[in-house]
């Protein structure tokens, strides 16, 4: 009745069981976890705007960025990536977004951010309809945990007006 | 006549009643491995609600060995989203970010574009010849959560088909010999 086999395999069975509920319990946790995060984004300058030979816009943008996401980090985080995405409407597409610039986070500590930068991924629009368009700079955030399940959530920062005319 | 005889009278002699009980007991366990990823797939609306890391494309997110699981519900894609997809002239689905997303206004159709974390470029090069964008139909599902380490099963198993016929007998002989 109390063979080595069925000893061992309680054992696992119960030694899984308990992991499972583990990382059930972290994630639940996470979820209650209610981050305040503070970022800031500001076009400096335009660097170039023209029409590609595909007759797509091209935009590249220099921008001021600052953000703090420390308060998204709890024991159960792996990473957070960040980035930061223009968002836009054109008569073609209901709803356009272009990831503009992202940063993994690997510790809390490197989760304030302050820099300076021109756009890692090409803006390029489906057409040509960025002449005189607003668009919105919205900083989004995955939090990716050790274990089960991720998080997401977003940031409106600010909205800024490309030119009338290509540079 | 002696062996053959012995054997064919062992044979004979073990009740018809246990193998018939240890056949309906292999079919329970078969029945709800499948009734359990049958159950996943209605829940997550993905075609395989459960994939495993092959590359190391998204470290340090995810890992080589790291289980992914999916969902696809009818919420539209946005970027960010870490999305499982298959092109077309490959057998093996890639798990990557997305990093563009343009939505038509009439269809709802979306024209996405992906990228791995640890890749410098973006997916345009691992895409069908020609092909700039994906569309819903090459997407399998998002990943909602994952769990370190488990698919290390799978991949020992994929690259050393020894060690999976070795435990494939071995748990039929367990099942086979037991008593209830």
């Amino acid at each position: 009745m109390h063979s080595a086999g069925l000893r061992f395999n309680t054992l696992i069975t119960l030694a899984i069981i308990l992991l499972g509920a583990l990382c059930a319990f972290a994630s639940v946790c996470d979820h209650f976890h209610r981050p305040n995060v503070q970022a800031h984004a500001q076009v400096l300058q335009i660097n170039r705007f023209r029409k590609q030979l595909n007759r797509d816009d091209e935009v590249t943008l220099t921008m001021n960025i600052s953000m703090d996401l420390q308060s998204t980090f709890t024991w159960n985080t792996k990473q957070v990536f960040v980035f930061l995405a223009a968002e836009y409407e054109t008569p073609k597409n209901s709803f356009n977004q272009i990831s503009l610039w992202d940063h993994i986070i690997l510790s809390k500590e490197q989760a304030k951010i302050e820099m300076q930068i021109v756009n890692k991924y090409p803006f390029v629009d489906q057409g040509s309809n960025l002449r005189g368009k607003k668009v919105k700079l919205v900083l989004h955030w995955h939090v990716m945990p050790k274990t089960c399940g991720m998080i997401q959530d977003s940031l409106f920062l600010s909205d800024f007006d490309l030119p009338q005319a290509y540079i | 006549m002696g062996f053959i005889g012995d054997t064919v009278e062992s044979i004979r002699s073990i009740p018809i009643r246990q193998v018939l009980t240890q056949a309906v007991s292999l079919g329970m366990i078969v029945t709800s491995a499948l009734i359990i990823w049958k159950g996943l797939m209605c829940v997550t609306g993905s075609e395989s609600p459960v994939v495993v890391v092959l590359s190391g494309s998204m470290e340090p997110g995810f890992k080589r060995g790291d289980i992914l699981f999916l969902s696809m519900s009818k919420d539209p894609i946005r970027a960010g989203e870490i999305v499982v997809f298959n092109v077309d002239g490959r057998d093996i689905p890639i798990v990557h970010r997305v990093i563009k997303v343009h939505e038509r206004n009439d269809t709802k159709e979306v024209d996405v574009l992906t990228k791995g974390d640890n890749n410098y470029g973006d997916d345009r090069l691992l895409y069908a010849h020609g092909q700039l964008w994906l569309h819903r139909h090459h997407i399998m599902g998002r990943a909602i959560g994952f769990l370190p380490y488990v698919g290390w099963v799978t991949i020992i198993m994929t690259e050393k088909p020894i060690i999976k016929y070795l435990l494939i007998g071995a748990l039929g002989l367990l099942v086979i010999t037991s008593k209830e």
